[in-house]
């Protein structure tokens, strides 16, 4: 499908971008363009290969062929991959929280790390954070001390600490609830309007996808079978792409059933 | 086949040598990387250093009274008893309170540092260092190779000093020595070149320690295995390694100093 066109400029340009592990081709030509201030949520079946698109565009995987451009160079050049780190952020799936540093100190980390400011604009910004995300009370408290839910917020207060202009969510609401995972998902799209960050995010979850995103990204046996509009995702009458419709909207249906009475909070 | 086979391993370990001298070269370079340095060497002082103190102690008062008891039982068979304070604080000085030390450092703070490192690497915790343009190994090896400059030395120093009054205690208070022809054997015996070459051992033990355990942790998804079965290959690989690391520098030292 040919995307609709964007005003924005695209923040983000894969081209062609390939990788196997062994013999195992996971991304086969894989081409598309981010557009700047744009939510572009990544879908596919499991094994498709999204995290691992992630991960090739941030860096962490080397690829086999193919580049991705940031605002037009190449990140294949160093100093333009340092560039993207700096004004970027990474949610992983299994949070990647550093369990020896405290939830303070997990959330400082980033702007350490940046080195631009005081340690008292750090600290005033941490707790402004944590305070968005409801985490003010265990400042002091340990990750392995926090409930997944919780984890999974300090993922997201670590990643927007920074004020990124460019954040990147692998499976955010990976292993919760469905609850949870509503308010991950509602928390995510607030912070997205409240900032304007420029987001990618791999999800399994097709509705939740179709309320927060601006673009729709299907990923099928390694290659982009749609990219366009949520609204035009919707309403495709792709075969395959119903096919996969119908799928995860029927596991919707059977974890809905099998949902339990009680109503955790986030 | 077998040449083929010989010079595939060969051409492994050349690329783990090229790797390791890589990560240990960058670790340094960038031991400043996301900040806190201060604090992060602090820390390592405290875990390799601190921590490491009552088994260096048991080990060196041991070390030294049974050091004592052969002393004296070998010493006084040819008429030499007097020399029990040269040959207690020259042996250890030069060879045992070094590579005594240094083996009990890697034993107990090694292994946790390649634990911890395996262990961050399989919760992508070092990916998310990275992702912070911090160079990881600069963050989180190389403080702890500069400090082990300072720890090991100085527990080096405590090892020998422990060791010596164990020889003591063994020599003149459990066995029938003159103390005071022990502790002028003792003084006149170490010369500063003896306290160099225990110095030198030390700091070069630390350094070979330190940055074997952190290699060994950080690439612990390159050991062929996965999760925890990964940091137990990384943590048993970091002790070996040290362990004949430092039994191999110090030959090596002791050939060019001697």
């Amino acid at each position: 499908m040919t995307p609709p066109p964007s005003d924005n400029p695209p923040i983000l340009e894969v081209r062609h971008l390939r990788k196997s592990f062994a013999d195992r081709t996971v991304l086969a030509d894989v081409d598309f363009d981010v557009p700047t201030g744009a939510v572009v949520s990544i879908l596919g079946r499991s094994g498709t290969g999204k995290s691992v698109l992630l991960k090739c565009i941030i860096g962490l995987l080397e690829t086999d062929g193919g580049h991705v451009l940031y605002k037009g160079e190449s990140l294949k050049l160093p100093e333009v991959r340092s560039r993207l780190r700096q004004s970027s952020s990474y949610v992983f799936q299994q949070n990647a929280l550093f369990d020896s540093a405290t939830v303070f100190e997990n959330v400082l980390l980033p702007l350490r790390a940046r080195g631009k400011g005081t340690r008292e604009e750090w600290e005033v910004k941490v707790r402004k954070v944590l305070a968005r995300l409801e985490l003010e009370e265990s400042s002091e408290r340990y990750p392995a001390e926090l409930s997944g839910g919780m984890q999974k917020r300090l993922a997201v207060a670590r990643a927007l600490v920074t004020e990124p202009e460019l954040v990147f969510f692998d499976e955010p609401t990976a292993g919760l609830d469905p609850l949870r995972r509503n308010a991950v998902f509602s928390m995510v799209c607030e912070l997205q309007r409240e900032r304007g960050f420029t987001a990618i995010l791999v999800t399994h979850d097709v509705q939740e996808a179709l309320v927060v995103s601006s673009r729709i990204l299907w990923l099928d046996a390694g290659r982009v079978r749609f990219n366009g509009e949520a609204a035009s995702f919707e309403a495709s009458q792709e075969p395959e792409l119903r096919e996969f419709r119908d799928n995860i909207e029927a596991l919707r249906a059977t974890l809905q059933k099998s949902r339990s009475s009680h109503s955790p909070t986030l | 086949m077998f040449a083929e086979r010989v010079g595939h391993l060969a051409l492994q370990q050349l690329d783990a040598a090229g790797r390791w001298a890589l990560f240990g070269t960058r670790a340094i370079r960038h031991v400043g990387a996301g900040g806190a340095l201060g604090a992060r060497l602090a820390r390592a002082i405290f875990e390799l250093g601190v921590r490491c103190v009552p088994v260096i102690v048991i080990v060196s008062a041991f070390a030294g009274l049974v050091l004592g008891l052969q002393g004296h039982y070998v010493l006084s068979r040819f008429g030499a008893s007097g020399m029990l304070g040269t040959l207690v604080s020259l042996s250890l000085c030069r060879e045992l309170g070094p590579v005594l030390a240094a083996l009990m450092i890697a034993g107990q703070a090694g292994t946790a540092l390649a634990a911890e490192l395996g262990i961050q690497r399989s919760t992508e915790q070092i990916d998310a260092i990275e992702l912070l343009d911090v160079c990881p190994e600069g963050f989180l090896a190389g403080a702890r190779m500069l400090s082990s400059l300072f720890v090991f030395p100085a527990l080096t120093s405590l090892f020998v000093i422990v060791g010596i009054a164990g020889g003591w205690l063994s020599g003149c208070v459990l066995m029938p020595q003159d103390p005071d022809a022990y502790w002028s054997a003792v003084h006149s015996a170490i010369k500063g070149r003896d306290v160099f070459e225990c110095l030198l051992k030390a700091g070069v033990f630390g350094l070979l320690t330190t940055a074997l355990c952190a290699y060994q942790g950080f690439y612990a998804h390159r050991s062929g295995e996965v999760g925890a079965r990964a940091v137990g290959v990384a943590t048993v690989r970091g002790i070996v390694l040290s362990s004949i690391a430092i039994l191999v520098a110090d030959y090596l030292i002791t050939a060019i100093l001697l």
